[in-house]
């Protein structure tokens, strides 16, 4: 039974894994580089949800259902905004720059937003704890012990990939993220809006990524400016696992990851090499798999 | 083009070195301290400008090699002890640092330089943390409590004469007929390898020889300093030597020497700067890449196609 309670414990952590890594996956579909300030706007949820909780909670009362969904819909949009933004005002101008260029630029926008958070004027760099959004339970099924907040995260993720799935098999502007993901030139001439396209796809990893830190913050104990680093970090190993671009290997990636951490972590020999796990798979992956577990080898056109 | 009397240069150089650390005793003792940073930072600065501006292959874990070196360099310093004479072996703790810097650089770089670009980065952020992570976890280094009471040997002479030696064996190195292979892999690694070089052997050289360099700041790093914590080499201290080879223009090797200088002095004199040091590191870093691709102290008019 053990290993079962693990593999739940796993599963929860891996859906968030999973959300974060969506938002990786996508922005690399559309544009080709890597969003290093991704996690960022994790954290900006989770912070986002720590000042708006106690204001709705007055609203709608304290920790009322109907709150936490409103909770989770402002981090949303407003990492949503936030995420436009920041295509809009530091990748936009270097879409035809060489990447290296691209990729520094995410690099200082993933800073930018870290060191900002962590100055005392902003959130300061000490942890804060972070609000209860619905009364904590834990169910008894035979001798697992599962946490609402497991299932409250489980349940979530299974939605939001339902509406990904939705969103992009069957809207017009998933489509248009399709095309401009397999060929932006061609796209564009097919009158396909390159740029609205890109910016729905920033809006809508943003707001992944929004949800996910409030899921995240939920189960830890306290949130501070670098909280996003780790997840963040592990969420991009998992979308490279899956095969980076690829939408269904991301989530993927993100429950493999999630469960192999936890098995880990449960493991005496291995809980002090946790954080080396994610580094060593990325290493491995990247040496022997490099499209991933789901992608396809592409070839180097000279 | 091999730089007319570079020897001379070189030799002026070590000569101004050693003649200015003869009279040492005489300056303040703080600004000494700030003068041997910026050499340090020099050290950092162009061998980190080697990997991630001459070859193109961005790095980010700089400050691993450095820690490797400086930890080891001082450990055999700490285990002479106070030994007559023990400083005769002050260049050669040196020398041990960097080549255990760059041996921890083949095994990093033979792996990860298969990689490119975002890959690259990444790999190498996460290799620099796994450096620390070790060190950390070492007790013969003093674990997470750190190495202390390191002799202090480090002198001004040391520092600027190690730093000029740096800035000439690498401009060589460049601007050898080997050292084109560089240029080329940066500019074009596909056209590159069609013309007969190996890029993957000239990749790792970079890696290689920008550790080595490293390890020699560490070393010289933990003599002057005389105390080394692991927390003192985290991917922060690895994002300062970056954002000195951005200003300074990637692959400039001038404007990387005023970038260092630059930003080794700029907290020091400006107090109130500590608090926002890395946030206006982050906002110098987006703005130069929009506006400034090639450096700060770039000439705009002569772009220079980059891939």
């Amino acid at each position: 039974m053990h290993f079962l309670q693990q593999a739940i414990n796993g599963l929860g952590l891996g859906a968030i894994y999973a959300l974060i890594a969506l938002g990786y996956t996508m922005v690399y579909g559309v544009l080709r580089f890597i969003n290093f300030a991704h996690s960022d706007v994790l954290m900006l949820g989770a912070f986002t949800g720590l000042y708006a909780a106690p204001r709705i909670g007055k609203l709608c009362g304290p920790e009322s259902v109907t709150g936490a969904i409103l909770v989770f819909i402002v981090a949303a949009a407003v990492c949503a905004a936030i995420g436009m933004t920041i295509e809009r005002l530091a990748y936009r101008p270097l879409r035809n720059r060489p990447k290296l260029t691209v990729l520094i630029t995410a690099i200082g926008v993933s800073l930018l937003i870290e060191f900002t958070g962590q100055n005392e004027k902003f959130f300061g760099s000490a942890p804060q704890a972070f609000p209860k959004l619905l009364p904590e339970k834990s169910m008894q099924m035979g001798s697992l012990l599962v946490s609402s907040n497991d299932v409250l995260t489980i349940a979530v993720t299974i939605i939001l990939l339902i509406a990904m799935w939705f969103i992009v098999q069957k809207t017009r502007m998933g489509t248009a993220m399709r095309a401009v993901s397999f060929n932006q030139q061609a796209a564009a001439l097919m009158g396909v809006p390159v740029d609205r396209v890109i910016s729905f796809t920033f809006g809508l990893g943003s707001a992944l990524a929004a949800i996910a830190g409030i899921l995240y913050s939920m189960k830890a104990p306290s949130i501070e400016p670098l909280m996003g680093v780790q997840p963040g970090l592990r969420a991009f190993v998992a979308a490279v696992l899956g095969g980076i671009g690829n939408l269904p290997g991301a989530v993927l990636g993100g429950v493999l990851l999630g469960l192999l951490e936890t098995f880990a972590g449960g493991n005496e020999y291995l809980s002090t090499y946790r954080d080396a796990i994610a580094f060593g798979i990325l290493i491995l992956i990247l040496l022997f798999k490099p499209a991933g577990l789901l992608g396809r080898a592409t070839i180097e056109k000279v | 083009m091999p730089l007319p009397g570079a020897k001379r240069w070189l030799l002026l150089g070590i000569a101004l070195a050693v003649l200015v650390s003869c009279f040492s005793a005489q300056f303040n003792r703080y600004y000494l301290g700030v003068a041997v940073d910026v050499g340090i930072a020099i050290i950092l600065a162009t061998s980190l400008n080697l990997i991630n501006g001459h070859t193109g292959q961005f790095s980010l874990g700089h400050a691993g090699f450095m820690a490797v070196g400086g930890y080891f360099s001082a450990w055999i310093s700490l285990k002479i002890g106070p030994v007559d004479h023990a400083s005769w072996y002050f260049p050669l703790s040196l020398l041990a640092g960097g080549l255990v810097a760059s041996l921890v650089g083949l095994m990093v770089g033979v792996p990860s330089l298969r990689l490119k670009g975002d890959y690259l980065a990444i790999v190498t952020l996460g290799f620099g943390e796994i450096i620390r992570v070790v060190v950390q976890n070492t007790e013969a280094v003093g674990a997470a409590s750190g190495l202390k009471d390191i002799p202090k040997y480090t002198t001004l002479g040391w520092a600027f004469g190690l730093a000029v030696v740096t800035v000439y064996v690498i401009s060589s190195l460049v601007n050898s007929t080997y050292g084109r292979g560089f240029i080329a892999v940066h500019d074009d690694e596909i056209a590159a390898e069609s013309n007969g070089i190996d890029t993957t052997r000239t990749k790792v050289t970079a890696f290689v020889t920008g550790a080595f360099f490293a390890g020699i700041a560490g070393g010289l790093y933990a003599h002057h300093k005389q105390f080394l914590s692991p927390t003192g080499f985290d991917w922060v201290k690895s994002i300062d030597i970056v954002v000195m080879v951005i200003l300074g223009g990637m692959g400039r090797t001038a404007g990387v020497i005023a970038a260092a200088v630059l930003l080794t002095l700029m907290p020091e004199f400006l107090r109130d700067f500590a608090e926002y040091r890395m946030i206006i590191y982050a906002l110098l870093i987006i703005l130069l890449m929009l506006l400034r691709p090639a450096g700060l102290f770039s000439i705009p008019l002569k772009r220079r196609p980059t891939t």
